[in-house]
C-alpha cells in the first residue's frame, strides 16, 4: 500500500509539474501581456500544487527525498504524468485546449479528493479546487471565443481538439495502483468522473460552435513511465539547474 | 487591428470592505468577461483586491484639460469651504 500510494501521489504531482512547466514556456512569448500573466498565474498555481504533492510523496516514501529530489532528479522513465500534459504548447489554441481538457478533469477530481480519508490530500484538494475552477473558467471562455471567433481561430481550435482528443482518455484510467488507493478510501475513482467531464466539454464546445471529435484513437502510457518524445526535452530544461549545481536552493 | 478587436478597459479595485474602488490601470480585452479575468490576472496577483470593476475606456466621460481654469480655479479663492475655522473640543479626540 505505501508503494501504491507513493506512486499515486507522484502521478498527481508530475501532472501539475509538467503542465506548469509547459505554461512557463509562454513567458515572454504569449500573444498579449494580459494572457502572458494569465498563463503564468495558472502555471504558478500548478507549481504550488506540485510542491505540496512532492513533499507529501517524499514523506510517504520515507527515504529522505524532498520536493527538489523528486521534481528534478529522476530519470525520464520514473516520471508518471499523463501524456496530455507533456504535449507541446503548439499554437495558442493547442495550449488552451490542453488546459481546458485538464481543468475540466481536475475540477471534479479535486472535488472528490476533498472527501479523501487522507487529511493531507484532502487539504491539498480543497486549496487546489479553487485554483482549477478558475483555470476551467479561463480556458472555457477562451475556447468559446476562439471557436466562435474568426475562420482561422475556429480552424486552429478544431485542429487542436483533434490533436489532443486521444490523450484525454488516459486521465480516467484506473489501473492496479489507482484502484488500490481508491479502494482504501484515499484515492478518487477517476473513471466515474468521465460523465461530468463529457458534460463540461460538450457544453463548451456547443457554445463555441466546435465539433466534438470522434473517439477514433487514444494513447496512454505516461502513468507507467512510457512517454512521448517530448518529455525528455522538457526535463533537460527543467533539471538543468539541479544537475549543474547539485543541492542548489533559493 | 489589435485595438479594434481588443478595446481598452479601465480597471478599478476595492482593496477592503468599506473602501471605495480605486483606479489601478488599464488593459486590452475582447469583451467584459475577458476583461474581468484579465483584470484579476494582471492587477490582483498579490492579494490586492476584494472586488474588481472594469469599464470600457471609451465610456468614460472626462473633463477637458484646456478648461481647467474655468472648471477648477474659482474654488481656489474660497478658503472658507475648508473646515479650518472650527475649534474642536478636546473631548472629541482625534478626528
Amino acid at each position: 500500500m505505501p508503494d501504491a500510494k507513493f506512486k499515486y501521489v507522484l502521478r498527481l504531482a508530475d501532472d501539475q509539474l509538467i503542465l506548469g512547466q509547459r505554461l512557463g514556456e509562454w513567458c515572454g512569448h504569449a500573444p498579449t501581456l494580459e494572457e502572458e500573466l494569465a498563463l503564468a498565474n495558472i502555471g504558478l498555481d500548478l507549481l504550488g500544487q506540485a510542491r505540496s504533492l512532492f513533499t507529501y510523496a517524499g514523506e510517504i516514501e520515507g527515504k529522505g527525498r524532498g520536493e527538489d529530489e523528486l521534481a528534478f532528479l529522476r530519470p525520464e522513465r520514473e516520471y508518471l504524468n499523463a501524456l496530455l500534459v507533456e504535449q507541446p504548447n503548439g499554437d495558442f489554441a493547442v495550449t488552451i485546449v490542453r488546459q481546458f481538457f485538464h481543468a475540466a478533469f481536475m475540477v471534479p477530481f479535486w472535488s472528490a479528493m476533498a472527501a479523501s480519508s487522507d487529511e493531507t490530500l484532502s487539504a491539498i484538494a480543497a486549496k487546489s479546487l479553487k485554483e482549477v475552477e478558475y483555470h476551467l473558467r479561463h480556458s472555457s471562455e477562451w475556447v468559446i471565443r476562439l471557436g466562435d471567433g474568426t475562420a482561422e481561430s475556429h480552424r486552429r481550435t478544431q485542429d487542436a481538439l483533434e490533436e489532443l482528443w486521444g490523450y484525454a482518455s488516459e486521465l480516467f484510467e484506473m489501473d492496479e495502483v489507482a484502484l488500490e488507493v481508491q479502494q482504501s478510501g484515499i484515492g478518487v475513482d477517476a473513471a466515474a468522473l468521465k460523465p461530468e467531464w463529457d458534460a463540461t466539454v460538450n457544453a463548451v464546445l456547443e457554445r463555441a460552435s466546435l465539433t466534438r471529435p470522434a473517439d477514433s484513437w487514444s494513447q496512454s502510457g505516461g502513468r507507467t513511465g512510457q512517454h512521448s518524445e517530448h518529455l525528455g526535452h522538457i526535463l533537460s530544461e527543467l533539471q538543468y539547474m539541479q544537475r549543474t549545481y547539485p543541492g542548489l536552493s533559493w | 487591428m489589435t485595438e479594434k478587436n481588443t478595446p481598452l478597459w479601465e480597471v478599478f479595485i476595492r482593496a477592503r470592505n468599506g473602501l471605495s474602488h480605486k483606479h489601478v490601470g488599464s488593459l486590452h480585452a475582447v469583451d467584459s468577461e475577458m476583461a474581468l479575468q484579465a483584470a484579476r490576472d494582471v492587477y490582483t496577483r498579490r492579494g490586492e483586491g476584494q472586488s474588481v470593476w472594469v469599464v470600457r475606456s471609451s465610456d468614460i466621460v472626462a473633463s477637458d484639460p484646456s478648461e481647467k481654469e474655468v472648471m477648477f480655479e474659482p474654488t481656489g479663492s474660497k478658503i472658507y469651504r475648508h473646515p479650518t475655522f472650527y475649534d474642536i473640543p478636546e473631548d472629541v479626540g482625534h478626528m
